[in-house]
C-alpha cells in the first residue's frame, strides 16, 4: 500500500482561525478571557460581578456560549454591556469560528477586555482555543475538591483558576485546601482565586488581576 | 461528546490529500490520540464509520495509535508518565517541568491501496 504522510493535527482549522481571531484581538488592544467551567459553577455570575466592579472603568464586551436560550445574555444584557449570545444548538463547546463570526457584532475598537462564557462542559472546551490570551477556569466549592483530577485537560490548559461559592464552605463537603492542592498538582502556575459572587467576597481580587493583565 | 465534529475534520484533511480518484482507494487513515486529548478514541472511530458509509470512503479504517502522556522534569532530568497527567514532577516535587507528549490529536498518515 502507498503510504501518504499528513502529520496535520486535527483542530488545524480551528488554531489557524483562532490565529486570526488573535490579531484581531491585538490589532484592537482586546483583552480576552475564555470563562471555562462545569454548568451551575458560577461563570455567568461572575460576569456580572466582573462588570459591577469594573463599570466606568474599563469597556467590557461579552459573548455568551449555550447549548440553548440567550438566558445568560439577557442577565449581562441589564448591565448595558454589549452582549452577543452563542446558541450552539447541541454543541458542547465553542469553536473559534463561532466566534469570529459573532465578533462582526461587537465594537473591538470601544472594547478593553472580552469575556467569552463558554458552554458549561469542563471537557470539550478545554480543547479548543478560541483566540483568547488566557482560559479562566471556574469551579464552585459544591462540586467537590477532587474536580482537578478528574478533568486534568481543562486545569493543564488554563491560567488561572476561580474558586467560586466560598460562602458555602461551612456547609459542603469540600476541603479548600486540598482542592487548590489538587489543582496546582495538575498545574503548579496556576493563579488561584477564591470568590464568592453572593458575598461579593475576593471579586476585588481577581479583578485587580485582570485589570494589571489588560 | 465532540467526536463527531473532530472525525469530519479528520475527513476534510483525507479529501484534501488525495485526488479525487484516489478518494475511493483509502485503507487506513492513522489518527495519534495523546492520552489527555480530551478524545475517546472508540467514539472517534465510530464517528469516523458513521459519516463514511455510502460514501466513497466507506472502506477506509481508522486506526489509533495511542500516545501516553510522558513529562520531563528540567530539574532532576527524570521522564515519568503518571495516569493523571500532572504538571508536577512525580519523582522529585519540582514544578519546573515539560511536556513530552500526550496532547496528541493529528493525522498522521493515509494508506491508499495500489493498482
Amino acid at each position: 500500500m502507498e503510504i501518504i504522510k499528513i502529520e496535520r493535527k486535527v483542530l488545524a482549522k480551528n488554531d489557524a482561525i483562532a490565529s486570526e481571531i488573535r490579531g484581531k484581538f491585538e490589532e484592537n488592544g482586546v483583552f480576552a478571557i475564555n470563562m471555562v467551567s462545569s454548568p451551575g459553577s458560577g461563570k455567568t455570575s461572575l460576569v456580572e460581578k466582573i462588570i459591577e466592579n469594573f463599570s466606568g472603568r474599563v469597556n467590557i464586551s461579552v459573548i455568551e456560549g449555550d447549548v440553548q436560550t440567550d438566558l445568560d445574555a439577557q442577565r449581562v444584557s441589564a448591565y448595558n454591556v454589549p452582549v452577543v449570545q452563542i446558541i450552539t444548538n447541541g454543541g458542547c463547546h465553542l469553536e473559534a469560528n463561532l466566534v469570529n463570526d459573532s465578533l462582526k457584532n461587537l465594537d473591538l475598537v470601544q472594547t478593553d477586555l472580552l469575556i467569552i462564557e463558554n458552554v458549561g462542559n469542563l471537557v470539550c472546551p478545554a480543547g479548543y482555543d478560541l483566540g483568547e490570551d488566557m482560559k479562566v477556569v471556574v469551579i464552585s466549592v459544591t462540586e467537590g475538591d477532587d474536580k482537578p483530577l478528574k478533568y486534568p485537560k481543562m486545569f493543564i490548559n488554563s491560567k488561572v483558576l476561580v474558586i467560586n461559592k466560598t460562602d458555602l464552605l461551612p456547609y459542603v463537603n469540600c476541603k479548600i485546601e486540598q482542592l487548590k492542592q489538587n489543582a496546582l498538582k495538575i498545574n503548579p502556575a496556576l493563579q488561584v482565586f477564591e470568590v464568592s459572587c453572593t458575598s461579593g467576597e475576593g471579586v476585588g481580587k481577581f479583578c485587580d488581576f485582570l485589570e494589571s493583565s489588560i | 461528546m465532540h467526536e463527531l465534529s473532530l472525525a469530519q475534520n479528520i475527513i476534510e484533511t483525507v479529501k484534501q490529500n488525495v485526488t479525487a480518484g484516489e478518494l475511493g482507494k483509502v485503507r487506513e487513515v492513522i489518527v495519534e490520540v495523546g492520552a489527555f486529548s480530551g478524545v475517546v478514541a472508540d467514539s472517534l472511530k465510530f464517528s469516523f464509520e458513521a459519516i463514511n458509509a455510502g460514501t466513497e470512503l466507506k472502506n477506509a479504517v481508522m486506526k489509533i495509535i495511542d500516545i501516553p502522556f510522558c513529562l520531563r522534569c528540567i530539574d532532576c532530568g527524570n521522564e515519568t508518565s503518571t495516569e493523571i497527567p500532572m504538571l508536577l514532577c512525580s519523582i522529585c516535587g519540582s514544578s519546573n517541568t515539560q511536556i513530552l507528549s500526550g496532547d496528541e490529536l493529528r493525522v498522521k498518515e493515509l494508506k491508499i491501496e495500489e493498482e
